[in-house]
């Protein structure tokens, strides 16, 4: 009866079981951090859940930190269908972000007319261009030099946070309050989908960024060669495919996700429209990313679902702080737990070989002892 | 010509530097020596820095402190040896899963350990004690590198554990425990990288901060690479880290420099130097053939 099951839904079935119990582990391990550093983990998740999805505010507050990991999900993921361990999406923000304020500087420097939706393209597109040089960079240093992302996006990771900083406290920083740079100018802003909220059409820019993805790597040729340069690389050059031209590909649709993130913070979230010292409302978002992806399965529409069950941790965070009083770090050790947890391989395949081992076993000793191992494994 | 003590200072300052990315290099290259990646190095530095400072300012002794690091890397090492080498799971999802770990944890105990918010100041009496103005970690960190490299190369233990990391079949088949080395040498890694997260806690830096590794798990990994995966060569390679992480800082209170650049600026050289370490060499060097692969037996 199993066998008659499409294989493609049991994958996906087996896949939602495992999600499951990566998250009830994370969930476990957290409230048993919280118990032993004396908090309750009844009232901390009870008030998680209240500010991330038991009204509407806190939905919309859930949905906009949805935004922008599903486009740093996006840029993990799709290294991952090209062969790559792509984790650059936390400098490619921050250089996104730094795109969007530098348009902002420059509307604020006489160039008014930026004060305008035109404002808003331009700050998109140059935030996505500087995270591109950074995606590039990266590309360039593993395909000619053979450097392995995961160093390489690393100290770019660094290097774009000081570079950033940089520009926050001596180019466009913000004469008026020195713990922000400029402001993105009001007619440049990301409208709110609802008003009163954090909620901006960022929203929409990352929906539509995830669903090209899509269309991008099962409905396009680029797409195609894309995934099976990432499936096998041997059998895909031997086919023809450029597999180093799939990983620059790679690299800068990660990027220009990651880009479109970061200026989306700046140019969608109230109250600061900006960047704020220490990077603190950049930080960590191209790392949630990651999680993100992993819950996803690496696929956009699952990291549609994945993006707002992170974001619902993230907005449960901030409550959980202000009335449980538990450190809003807490959710980034259930996300650790989680991705541990994710790494057992196939949690649910090892249980059900377990259990076809011994159902082998049983058959071997029923062979050799007909009798005996027919009554005894029946 | 600077004076005599100014250059002391310099070369302390570099010893220092030198001794965590020395430490966590020398691990992994052990480790994948024996085909196994840990990218998860930075989560144990953090949390090996954590149990550092918990575990002497407890006991009021440095040692316990140091080996409160020696032992939370082994048993994060312990936990990657279990996920990769015998449940022949991937190789860089763990690490990512601990790094993210150690990124909410340390920040979560600063908070309710020590009652305050980003940084905790280790006191005096859980502080390392040094001979000559040199940290006996130092000296230890030095001399493991030695070690490791005699027994990698000259030993028959290190000639199996290398014949792991080329062809875990071949050795395998002549009867080497390949599961049992393997683990062994990700165990060893850890214990080295918590070690050198205890050492930059309550020895180096005298604080705890959420940025305390400050992406040092992966400059050793670069290391590792820019070694060629040799130990003796790691012990060169951290020098020069240690060099331009020194400078850095030396340059940033230098009086007809500071101001001139901003020091945000200056931060970045450690990372831009070893992204140009690795680039520039890459060509000339070669890991071992089944790194990051986990091993199935046919």
């Amino acid at each position: 009866m199993a066998a008659r099951t499409p294989v493609w839904l049991r994958d996906a079935l087996m896949r939602l079981g495992e999600t499951a119990i990566a998250l009830a582990a994370g969930i476990v391990v957290g409230a048993a951090i919280m118990w032993l550093s004396g908090y309750d983990p009844w009232e901390a998740y009870r008030y998680l859940l209240e500010s991330s999805v038991l009204d509407s505010y806190s939905l919309t507050m859930t949905l906009s930190f949805a935004a922008p990991i599903m486009l740093t999900g996006i840029t993990f993921a799709v290294g991952v269908r090209a062969g790559l361990f792509n984790i650059g999406a936390e400098g490619q923000l921050y250089m996104g972000a730094l795109g969007a304020v530098l348009v902002a500087y420059a509307a604020h420097r006489g160039l008014g007319f930026l004060d305008s939706p035109l404002g808003t393209v331009a700050a998109l597109l140059l935030g996505a261009g500087l995270a591109s040089l950074w995606g590039l960079a990266a590309a360039l240093l593993k395909v000619r030099r053979g450097v392995h992302e995961v160093v390489s996006t690393i100290m770019l990771n660094w290097i774009a946070f000081w570079l950033a900083e940089y520009m926050r406290v001596y180019v466009v920083y913000d004469p008026h309050d020195p713990s922000k740079t400029v402001q993105v100018p009001p007619g440049a802003r990301l409208p709110l989908l609802a008003s009163g909220t954090e909620l901006s059409a960022s929203l929409l820019i990352s929906l539509g960024f995830t669903v090209f993805t899509y269309v991008l790597l099962w409905h396009m040729v680029y797409g195609y060669e894309l995934r099976a340069a990432g499936l096998n690389p041997h059998a895909a050059s031997y086919g023809g495919i450029s597999v180093e031209r799939m990983m620059v590909l790679a690299f800068l649709v990660g990027a220009v996700a990651a880009g479109l993130a970061g200026a989306g913070e700046v140019l969608g979230r109230p109250p600061h429209y900006a960047i704020t010292t220490g990077l603190s409302n950049l930080a960590g978002l191209g790392f949630d990313g990651i999680t993100v992806a992993l819950i996803g399965a690496n696929h956009p529409l699952g990291i549609i679902g994945a993006s707002v069950l992170v974001g619902a941790l993230k907005a449960g965070a901030k409550g959980m702080q202000i009335y449980a009083h538990v450190p809003l770090e807490m959710v980034r050790i259930v996300e650790g737990v989680i991705i541990i947890a994710l790494a057992v391989p196939g949690t649910l395949r090892l249980i059900s070989e377990y259990r076809r081992r011994r159902l082998q076993l049983a058959r071997v000793e029923q062979a050799k002892t007909p009798g005996e191992g027919a009554g005894s494994h029946a | 010509m600077p004076e005599p003590g100014i250059l002391l200072d310099f070369i302390r300052g570099v010893l220092y530097a030198m001794t965590p990315i020395l430490l966590t290099a020398v691990g992994e290259i052990v480790a994948e020596r024996a085909g196994v990646v840990n990218i998860g190095l930075e989560g144990i530095i953090m949390l090996g820095a954590l149990a550092g400072a918990m575990a002497s300012e407890a006991a009021g002794s440095p040692w316990a402190g140091l080996a409160a690091g020696l032992l939370v890397g082994a048993a994060l090492g312990l936990l990657h040896a279990v996920l990769t080498v015998y449940l022949k799971g991937d190789h860089i999802i763990p690490g990512v899963g601990v790094n993210t770990l150690a990124y909410g944890l340390v920040p979560y105990m600063i908070i309710v350990y020590w009652h305050t918010a980003g940084q905790h100041q280790v006191p005096e009496y859980a502080r390392v004690p040094h001979i000559a103005g040199i940290s006996p970690v130092t000296v230890a960190a030095i001399a493991i590198a030695v070690a490791t490299w005699y027994v990698l190369f000259r030993t028959s233990l290190g000639l199996k554990l290398r014949a792991v990391g080329e062809n875990p079949e071949a050795a395998d088949t002549v009867g080497v425990r390949v599961e049992r080395l393997q683990t062994a040498a990700v165990v060893y890694g850890g214990m080295l990288a918590g070690l050198a997260g205890a050492f930059m806690s309550i020895d180096w830096l005298s604080t705890v901060t959420k940025e305390i590794a400050a992406g040092r798990g992966f400059i050793s990994l670069a290391l590792v690479v820019f070694s060629n995966w040799n130990p003796l060569l790691a012990l060169g390679g951290a020098t020069l880290f240690g060099f331009f992480d020194t400078l850095r800082e030396w340059v940033k209170v230098l009086p007809g420099v500071k101001g001139l650049v901003p020091d945000t600026l200056l931060n970045t050289i450690p990372y831009i130097v070893t992204l140009a370490a690795v680039a520039g060499v890459l060509h000339r060097v070669r890991p071992p053939s089944h790194v990051g692969m986990p091993y199935r037996r046919e």
